[in-house]
């Protein structure tokens, strides 16, 4: 006899129908998609990621750039083409019909580092997933003491939502960095681990928030360390094979514990020692 | 001057736990500059017998690379340090520095220096250990820059 839970389980595994609305280029393979639910749709909070299904093609895990605050509103993803399914959703033109299941995950801790202060650090792509929280501490600029984005990218050509970091600026300190650049660029060059020695928080009260290659996420870690900054306050977005995302097929497992479904947000203080695993 | 000069070098992290009497010798080397956005510091192949340490504004370290033109390698921003040719022959410079804002910046004899390090070994061991954690971090970070992080792997 099925059970509610299992009714919730096999929910979870199928797609609800939204269609493209907005489209937007982002860089050469970086496109930001407005998706309308065709239903009811679900509601986000800052971290969490949806499967996005293209028909026919397949299904990859997807962090949600621009979450919807209640049922019916648009989801926002901002999506890499770096494989089959991913240049799919990107070439998705508006009004076709994709599939998403979700929300799947646990959350950025944007409520309870209100009082302190606040240092987002993003690398290439990362910035997606850490958008809502820089969309909630604008909207609750008040409520939070020094606030800042520190964001690094390869090439000034693939920096993501270069307008919106010029109006960030107003409100939080923003601080951008690549790794190469030519003459036209006038702004930093270097990794953005090394903006953090320079970053204004008190380590005592800060929450960091770190999203980007693992590599980076590594060094950043150091650097905040180094700073002061307990494991406890490093808050992590961890990515690994999601897709099932509700914890049944084990493919993101990273030693005891399931990403899509205890994570992708971990403080660094719970995973430090997984990290240093080769194996996982 | 001198006096003011110390004192900007006090609140330089390089300078950091750095005793007065050490502070006074270094400061004699050095008087303060100013570059206008796009001057060049100094390029490729000039004799480098000078350091910079910024104060206001950011540098941009690059390689002139035919055909593609001078490409930016880093940027040196406040209270770093430019340029460490000086230190070793042939003390000629490798790379290119331009300001890419209005640059204030304190700049040391190099030579001045090196005399006094060879005079004072204990200067000239403190000033050297302070370089190579320098030239160590920003070894590290190009490591990092080396390894492509940003890229898909394909």
């Amino acid at each position: 006899m099925a059970t509610v839970a299992d009714d919730r389980a096999v929910g979870a595994l199928v797609p609800s129908p939204f269609r493209v609305g907005e489209r937007r280029q982002d860089t050469a393979d970086t496109w930001t998609l407005t998706l309308e639910p065709l239903g009811d749709g679900f509601a986000v909070v800052p971290g969490q990621f949806v499967m996005v299904y293209m028909f026919g093609v397949g299904e990859v895990p997807i962090s949600v750039s621009g979450p919807p605050e209640s049922r019916g509103e648009p989801v926002v993803l901002t999506v890499r083409a770096v494989g089959a399914v991913t240049t799919a959703i990107c070439n998705s033109e508006p009004g076709a019909i994709v599939g998403l299941r979700g929300p799947f995950g646990n959350s950025w801790p944007v409520e309870s580092a209100s009082g302190g202060d606040v240092l987002v650090v993003a690398g290439g792509i990362g910035l997606a997933p850490l958008r809502p929280v820089v969309l909630h501490a604008l909207a609750h600029r008040s409520e939070y003491g020094a606030a800042s984005v520190l964001y690094g990218a390869r090439t000034p050509q693939d920096l993501l939502y270069t307008d919106e970091l010029r109006r960030w600026g107003d409100e939080l300190a923003v601080e951008v960095t690549v790794d190469a650049a030519d003459t036209a660029w006038l702004g930093r060059v270097g990794v953005v681990p090394k903006l953090v020695a320079q970053a204004e928080f008190r380590p005592d009260s800060v929450r960091a928030f770190v999203c980007g290659p693992e590599v980076m996420i590594h060094y950043t870690v150091e650097a905040l360390r180094e700073r002061g900054v307990p494991d406890e306050r490093i808050f992590l977005s961890l990515e690994r094979d999601m897709r099932c995302g509700v914890g049944l097929c084990g493919h993101c497992q990273l030693g005891p514990t399931l990403i899509c479904r205890d994570g992708p947000v971990y403080t660094q203080a719970q995973v430090a020692q997984l990290m240093e695993v080769r194996e996982l | 001057m001198r006096k003011e000069l110390d004192e900007i070098l006090e609140g330089v992290a390089f300078f950091a736990g750095m005793g007065e009497e050490e502070i006074a010798l270094i400061a004699g080397c050095g008087r303060n500059v100013r570059f206008g956005a796009g001057e060049t510091i100094f390029r490729q192949g000039d004799a480098a017998d000078v350091f910079y340490v910024v104060r206001q504004g950011s540098v941009a370290v690059g390689h002139f690379a035919p055909p593609r033109g001078e490409l930016v390698i880093e940027t040196i921003e406040v209270g770093e340090l430019l340029g460490w040719s000086w230190l070793f022959p042939p003390y000629r410079s490798h790379f290119d520095a331009r300001a890419l804002t209005t640059v204030r910046a304190t700049q040391f004899d190099g030579a001045c220096l090196r005399g006094k390090c060879e005079d004072d070994p204990a200067l000239g061991y403190d000033l050297m250990s302070r370089f190579a954690q320098v030239l160590i971090e920003r070894l590290q970070w190009t490591r990092l820059r080396l390894l492509d992080v940003y890229g898909d792997g394909r």
